[in-house]
């Protein structure tokens, strides 16, 4: 098969597969989250039954702008992962979610509710403090395969987390706030437990929570696929330790979800910021010396 | 050729005699009339020389205006003039020591000029794609805001502000003056010429800051006038060094030998100079102080210094240099000084409610970028920094009208007031938000440039620069996002709007250059911007990718045209309308709900400024510091090298 | 898609009550009885929400407050009172602010008594709820295939 063809095929499984994939995460995530509490938990497949429920829901609008901007966010969040497993530049995929995030905010802002408002606040302080990392995750690709295409990147002769688990670490930190799990659930959290009421998601009701939960399991799938990224290489074995990698790392995420109790946005700020600059902003160093 | 020497003089001398008309005309309508017409003229006259130019193979030419010798004198004398102005403003208003940064670059550029050695004579002018361009933003843009100023000015002085004495005479002959200097400005090749026009910018911009007359407006107004002449000073020891060391006037040939010498060598001290004096009129730290003070000026000064011409004069003569800079302490004086100043500058922006400040800063924060690119000096950066200077140009020109024409009509331009202006004033928040997209949103200007910064600097490598970038990005991410969410949202009323037809004409104007810049971006990159990097490196590679081209194109595509047809899908949906949730006590509609005292009360969302992070207290002061810090130990560095 | 009844989502408002119920009501949440086994999320938001799990009675300070949640409740939902009090007022219905059980203010579908009403009452209670949302669903589906076919 042509190289054309292959990334064709996985943007659409990617269209394709990652709700399905995203929504059994979601539903292993909550399993294996009861079973560390002791409780029994729901079916691995609750997930699906949740936003199918969601979508049989009548629509109430507070603001018709909500569901368009909704639709809007999910649209970008599928480009941005089309354009990461069709092996297109890596910071474009970084950029393209930004954008994304972007419609989110708007979303929920556009209501005029507090509780929506807090919300909106506190995503945008927590997409201020994942960025940077993001986007060095990128340089770190970049310099340690000499290419942001990631179609190119899976082609390197060595893995990038060989050169870049500065980048690695850092960007498993600021992945939590980009799964919006403890502790840095503070925009909005997939628990029982609430965060000011249900943060961004306060005022979307039936079809656009649905959309939004969606759109959240394509954007997992796509973080995941930069974890996994960091292992590939032209090594066919090296797919198989990026899956388990994912796995663990999906676990090690879970764990920390269940371990710890949120903190407050400005903590978040300095740990985020704290840690890419030790980690990645280290990583980055160490390879630039290097290089020279 | 002669056409092109004789459109070059209309376009710098024109001007100049144009601004006597709104000088002397005092009335109202017949005023308003010359303006529209002169502007036109200049506007005209720019996209013909440019156009000509274009036509000629767009290949740069340099040549002499008519008359040379006689301009050679006019200058000589003019700035004498100008200091004299300067002078006797200076003790007029108790701070004649300012006049001595004035006096002493006078005397040391005209002495030099005078008794100093012959230098090499040289051709004056010339015109290659870089000027193109700056021709077409100072034509284009600048005319259109002082269209909008026409209209503007009017409502300032006869509804809103009427405690200011009217001089609109003045202020649009300065208008006029600022035009013909800045074509002088990126016309010259000579170094005595470009100083001369520099000057003018400098105390143009200086007298359209004091215009209100306000004690504060004349403190402003002084401070911008002692930084960009501290900036002159550098440019008028730059060209004793290259009179007398080196036997040129020519900016090229001071380029040429800088490039020939390399690091450490003397021929670096010129360009330190300049690209001093650059820095200072770009507003980077440690001089950003001037251009958040010329916020006192009514609004079409502060769009006219913001986006088309003054602070762009700084970065065109950076991108100018950067062949010089590419890789020595020079450049890295410069980026270092762009990169940090683009990091803090949107920090402090965070903190500002202040629409204007809010600009203020992301202007400051902006040009730190396009700054930090020339200062690189390789071609990516460079082509990202003049697709920046475009961008910028475009969409800080339309923001700074826009909050102009909110502060006039709602009387206010704090943020927090703007709470759903999309359903009070939908026209006027429409172009507000096309503004702020141009300014950060993913697919436009914003993410070619950093793209292309972030490759550069970690070719480069440089550490330091690439964490600016990343951190100054998701900062500015958050300063616009916010704005933007406050834009929409629920608002009970629909407002009377009372912009002025003529407003909206260069609002829109704007707003579709925007777009059009937008959409058209891999043409200009094609045919534009590669002949650019052609003519300054000889040689062209194609930038980014046509691969990342196609993608930025279904961006800008997809970020209008998905919500449209998201909005098309869902407007006719007969949703049952609900009250937002507010714990169930909201008394009857989004925006009372019933207190602990059981009364009903309003609600008040504010956004986040974080001034306990990102205060001007609390960064201002540090930042100049380390300003002055990358400054000082740079120049150290380049004058010990040369010695 | 005709099966809902997988994932119901509480509200729960407590009203005018001794709290008692309301902490039995969150006992159900624990590793004892996991409700969410049955898909059951404690949803602190009405657009979210499809049972509405009402303890406590209806006084004047609470009555506009549960009709407005009960508004901002997306169809089709179910209103369950829990405990003595949501169901009539119970030891309080004779206090001068108490206006009586939760149905004098919305219509409550399910009634779950006891003082305090027991987790597993409170879970039958919630159980008998999602079978009601299924069937409201259905009918409602049924009413818009009806309309189809005129």
């Amino acid at each position: 098969m042509t190289e054309q063809g292959i990334r064709f095929i996985a943007m659409l499984l990617y269209i394709v597969g990652a709700p399905i994939i995203g929504g059994l995460l979601d539903g292993l995530d909550r399993k294996i989250s009861a079973r560390m509490q002791g409780r029994k938990g729901p079916s691995i497949l609750q997930p699906f039954y949740d936003v199918a429920k969601l979508t049989q829901k009548q629509l109430l609008a507070v603001n018709k702008f909500q569901l368009l901007m909704v639709m809007s966010y999910l649209f970008f969040v599928i480009l941005s992962g089309v354009l990461f497993f069709g092996g297109f530049d890596i910071l474009m995929c970084f950029f393209s979610l930004s954008t994304a995030a972007m419609f989110l905010i708007l979303a929920s802002t556009s209501t005029h509710s507090p509780f929506s408002t807090i919300g909106t606040h506190r995503e945008m302080a927590q997409m201020m403090s994942y960025e940077p990392m993001e986007l060095l995750t990128a340089v770190g690709f970049y310099l340690a395969t000499g290419t942001f295409a990631v179609s190119d990147i899976v082609q390197a002769k060595y893995p990038a987390i060989m050169f870049a688990p500065g980048f690695f670490i850092g960007f498993i930190f600021v992945l939590t706030i980009k799964f919006r799990k403890s502790p840095f659930d503070l925009s909005t959290t997939h628990h029982a437990h609430q965060e000011v009421v249900k943060g961004v998601t306060t005022e979307m009701v039936g079809i656009e929570y649905a959309v939004t939960t969606v759109t959240e399991w394509y954007e997992n799938v796509f973080l995941l696929g930069v974890v996994a990224l960091f292992f590939i290489n032209s090594n066919p074995i090296s797919y198989l330790v990026a899956a388990v990698a994912v796995l663990v790392v999906f676990f090690i995420e879970i764990l920390i979800d269940n371990t710890s109790a949120r903190v407050k946005w400005q903590l978040m700020l300095k740990m985020a910021w704290g840690v890419t600059l030790v980690t990645g902003g280290l990583n980055l160093f160490i390879l630039e010396l290097i290089k020279r | 050729m002669d056409t092109l020497a004789l459109l070059a003089t209309a376009l710098i001398c024109l001007p100049f005699v144009m601004a006597i008309f709104p000088a002397v005309i005092k009335v109202s309508k017949v005023r308003s009339t010359i303006v529209y017409i002169c502007g036109a003229i200049v506007a005209v006259l720019a996209v013909i020389t440019a156009g000509m130019w274009f036509m000629n193979g767009g290949t740069a030419i340099t040549f002499d205006l008519p008359y040379t010798g006689v301009f050679d004198k006019i200058i000589l004398i003019g700035d004498f003039l100008l200091m004299f102005l300067i002078i006797y403003l200076s003790i007029r208003h108790h701070k004649a020591i300012i006049s001595l940064l004035s006096i002493v670059q006078t005397f040391l550029v005209a002495g030099i000029e005078l008794f100093g050695p012959e230098a090499a004579d040289t051709l004056h002018i010339r015109i290659d794609w870089l000027t193109f361009i700056m021709i077409l933003i100072i034509g284009v843009i600048g005319v259109a805001i002082g269209i909008y100023a026409v209209g503007y000015m009017h409502g300032y002085h006869i509804h809103h502000h009427k405690e200011v004495p009217d001089h609109r005479s003045f202020f649009f002959a300065m208008i006029f003056v600022f035009y013909g200097a800045m074509f002088g400005l990126v016309l010259s090749m000579s170094l005595i010429w470009l100083y001369f026009f520099w000057e003018i910018t400098s105390v143009c911009s200086f007298l359209l800051i004091g215009y209100t007359g306000t004690q504060e407006a004349i403190d402003n107004s002084f401070k911008a006038l002692w930084m960009n002449l501290l900036g002159g000073l550098g440019i008028a020891v730059a060209i004793a060094y290259a009179i007398c060391v080196q036997g040129t006037v020519n900016l090229y040939d001071v380029i040429d030998l800088a490039i020939l010498g390399g690091q450490g060598s003397a021929a670096l001290l010129p360009i330190a100079m300049l690209a001093f004096a650059a820095l200072t009129k770009s507003a980077q730290f440690p001089f950003s102080g001037w251009l958040l003070g010329a916020m006192v000026a009514p609004t079409p000064s502060s769009a006219l210094l913001h986006s088309a011409t003054m602070v762009k004069a700084g970065v065109y003569l950076l991108v100018r240099l950067s062949l010089a800079m590419n890789g020595n302490y020079v450049g890295q004086m410069v980026y270092l000084c762009g990169g940090f100043t683009f990091f803090v500058a949107s920090c402090l922006a965070i903190s500002q409610s202040d629409g204007k400040k809010v600009l203020a800063y992301s202007t400051i924060s902006n040009l730190g970028l396009i700054v930090a690119c020339a200062g690189a000096g390789y071609q990516e950066t460079i082509w990202a920094a003049v697709f920046l200077i475009m961008f910028h140009a475009v969409s800080k020109s339309m923001l700074f009208q826009c909050v102009g024409a909110i502060e006039n009509t709602t009387g206010s331009r704090d943020i927090e007031d703007m709470e759903g202006l999309a359903v009070r004033y939908p026209k006027l928040a429409f172009i507000l938000m096309v503004g702020i997209a141009g300014m950060f949103l993913a697919p436009f200007g914003m993410l070619v440039s950093k793209w292309a910064a972030l490759k550069a600097f970690v070719d480069a490598p440089s550490t330091l620069m690439v964490l600016f970038i990343v951190f100054g990005s998701s900062t500015t991410m958050f300063y616009w996002t916010k704005w933007f969410a406050k834009i929409l949202g629920i608002h009970a009323s629909k407002g009377r709007d009372i912009t002025k037809p003529n407003e909206y004409i260069s609002m829109y104007f704007h707003a579709v250059l925007l777009i059009a810049l937008c959409v058209g971006f891999p043409f200009i990159s094609k045919y534009v911007i590669e002949p650019l990097m052609k003519d300054m490196y000889g040689f062209s590679n194609a930038v980014i990718s046509e691969g990342n081209i196609a993608i930025m194109v279904i961006m800008i595509c997809a970020i209008f045209i998905v919500p449209s047809i998201n909005y098309l899908l869902t407007k006719n949906r007969n949703d049952k309308t609900v009250m937002v949730y507010m714990g169930g006590a909201n008394t009857g509609d989004n925006k009372n709900f019933i207190d602990a005292a059981g009364e009903s009360k309003e609600l008040q969302v504010s956004n986040w400024y974080m001034t306990n992070w990102f205060g001007e207290d609390k960064l201002f002061k540090p930042a100049i510091i380390v300003g002055v810090l990358i400054i000082v130990i740079f120049m150290c560095v380049v004058i010990g090298g040369a010695i | 898609m005709k099966n809902i009844h997988k994932s119901p989502w509480l509200l729960h408002y407590d009203g005018s009550s001794c709290n008692g119920c309301d902490i039995e009501v969150l006992a159900c949440a624990t590793p004892v009885y996991d409700v969410e086994r049955f898909g059951v999320v404690n949803t602190g938001n009405p657009m979210h929400a499809d049972i509405f799990l009402v303890t406590g009675g209806i006084n004047s300070q609470n009555e506009e407050v549960v009709r407005q949640i009960y508004e901002q409740m997306p169809n089709p939902k179910v209103v369950v009172a829990v405990g003595t009090c949501a169901c009539t007022g119970g030891i309080f219905k004779e206090c001068y602010n108490i206006k009586g059980g939760v149905d004098t203010v919305i219509p409550v579908d399910i009634y779950v008594p006891g003082c305090a009403a027991r987790p597993e009452s409170i879970i039958d209670g919630v159980v008998k709820a999602v079978a009601l949302f299924q069937k409201k669903h259905e009918q409602k589906l049924l009413e818009e295939n009806g309309k189809e076919s005129k």
